[in-house]
């Protein structure tokens, strides 16, 4: 049984003052309904997430009580990515032939402040000032810059490319394109990180309709189809968030992991992927990410992003709409807003940051705490 | 008088003339972790025993906390008093690499590879007056 995409809506990420999360959550389904032309009554099921604007199941409350099943899923900042996943699976087993996926968010601003008891830590870690997600991008691009020669120069353009994109996409959070020197100059924040080169708490919603694909022409004329979705989390010596210690040897990572069972799931390999979003927290984690997902070899990166390979026009379009960085991190929307994108660029919608010659096939790779990666791999 | 209490039981011997940050071992597959655990991660083995670390290690990776956390960040500091501290992974004789505040706190003063010394510090001062104590790394003074 194939899954298919006959709806996305997206309630524009960044602050929406006037609006709860959870109000920016039905914006976005009423929105990916739209654009299936279906309604809410004709849910079969839901999966949603959200880390700081309450419970999905309360979006019953804005968009109708039909009694449909309704579950909420909670997997950190791959929230969306495990949402999709349950939704995925929900279709895959035939149990049902429609239903919608959410996520939405609204955080204050500020870096998160999780707090260690909801993750297995004593009290003590987050005292004494190490339960910052920021410091583990730091700690961890520190080190890669270390062992695979990635320069500062690399980190930057990671950033000049996800404004420039920001600046081309209508609902990005930050669409000003910010120069090369602005970003080398701005605020060092947790070395090497700059404060141009993480992405902000922020607020938003996203939404899919997912159909068994052999209804999906009942819906929709352009389906596209979720040939696999693929959640993992750590192994012991993975380095990952939110760890007072990490074994000597260095395992794969959740990504890694995620990676190669999505590309094994859907019978192809990264040389077929046309565009892709990787999780960009911060820009030393979208390099990182480059090589964990298999788009090249650990240190290549450097070369590549010197060529502008991973602009719009280059050979390996990564996060065309601006990623996190342009966009911001609503929690529960993230990795829903990467599939989205995806959506739209596989539509050819894309318009002023359209990706060239007809993209067939995209990839999605959300990362959260504390350490699981969900992975998307979408076709036309 | 005020006395000099641990931020958390079992992080480290205290009080002692030369501190060793304490961690567990297991006794099936001898892989180390800290802080220490009754059970291991690396083979679900139920048999544990808390072992001694060291007070010396290597730093394997480092970055500096600029901004003054939220909580549950819990110091006596001010936004205003706020100082930079670094913040890093130290691999430890133990077998294990443990996350730890570093004194340093410039980015010329700290490098992969430096070898590193156990301090327990003064962190805060609690309700009863008494300074809680917690571990952190600086650079091994040469002799």
């Amino acid at each position: 049984m194939d899954v298919a995409i006959i709806g996305i809506g997206l309630h524009r990420f960044g602050r929406s003052p006037d609006l709860s999360g959870m109000q920016q959550g039905a914006s976005a389904v009423r929105a990916a309904l739209a654009d299936a032309g279906l309604n809410w009554k004709d849910m079969q099921f839901a999966y949603g997430g959200s880390q700081d604007a309450g419970n999905a199941d309360a979006l019953v409350n804005e968009l109708g009580l039909t009694g449909l099943q309704f579950t909420n899923i909670w997997n950190g900042c791959a929230t969306g990515g495990s949402s999709l996943h349950a939704a995925y699976s929900a279709i895959k087993s035939g149990e049902y032939d429609v239903g919608v996926v959410v996520g939405f968010d609204k955080h204050p601003r500020g870096a998160f402040n999780a707090k260690p008891s909801d993750w297995g830590i004593d009290e003590w870690y987050g005292e004494t000032g190490m339960m910052l997600t920021t410091q583990f991008f730091a700690l961890k691009t520190q080190r890669y810059m270390h062992d695979h020669g990635i320069t500062e120069e690399s980190l930057i353009r990671v950033s000049e490319k996800a404004f420039k994109n920001g600046s081309l996409t209508p609902t990005a959070w930050r669409q000003q394109a910010l120069s090369y020197d602005e970003i080398a100059n701005s605020a060092m924040i947790s070395d090497p990180l700059r404060k141009y080169m993480f992405c902000s708490p922020a607020e938003g919603g996203a939404a899919l309709i997912i159909c068994n694909a052999d209804k999906a022409h009942l819906y929709s004329s352009n389906p596209l189809y979720l040939k696999t979705a693929a959640v993992r989390t750590r192994h012991y010596g993975s380095f990952e968030v939110f760890a007072p210690s990490q074994a000597m040897t260095v395992a794969d990572a959740s990504t890694v992991t995620a990676s190669k069972a999505a590309f094994e799931q859907a019978g192809i390999g990264p040389e077929d992927i046309d565009v892709m979003q990787l999780q960009d927290t911060d820009s030393g984690t979208e390099i990182i990410h480059m090589a964990e997902n298999g788009f090249c070899e650990h240190g290549e990166q450097e070369k590549l992003l010197r060529e502008g390979a991973t602009g719009i026009n280059g050979s390996m379009p990564i996060n065309t709409d601006g990623g996190c960085l342009a966009n911001g991190e609503p929690v529960g929307a993230s990795g829903l807003r990467q599939v989205y994108e995806i959506c739209v660029q596989l539509r050819g919608e894309g318009g002023a940051r359209q990706v060239p010659n007809n993209p067939k096939v995209g990839y999605t790779h959300v990362y959260g705490a504390p350490g699981l990666s969900g992975v998307n791999i979408i076709t036309k | 008088m005020s006395n000099q209490l641990p931020v958390h039981e079992g992080l480290f011997t205290w009080p002692s003339a030369k501190p060793q940050l304490l961690g567990s071992r297991c006794v099936n597959c001898a892989e180390a972790a800290f802080p220490a655990q009754p059970d291991c991660r690396n083979c679900g083995s139920r048999e544990t025993k808390i072992v001694e670390l060291g007070d010396q290690g290597t730093l394997w990776s480092w970055t500096i906390q600029t901004f003054m956390p939220k909580a549950p960040y819990l110091s006596d500091e001010t936004p205003e008093t706020f100082q930079p501290y670094g913040v890093g992974y130290v691999e430890m004789p133990g077998g294990v690499r443990v996350e730890s505040r570093l004194l340093p706190n410039k980015p010329e003063d700290l490098q992969i590879g430096m070898p590193m010394q156990l301090d327990i510090v003064p962190f805060r001062t609690d309700d009863n007056g008494d300074q809680i104590m917690t571990f952190s790394f600086s650079a091994v003074k040469e002799a």
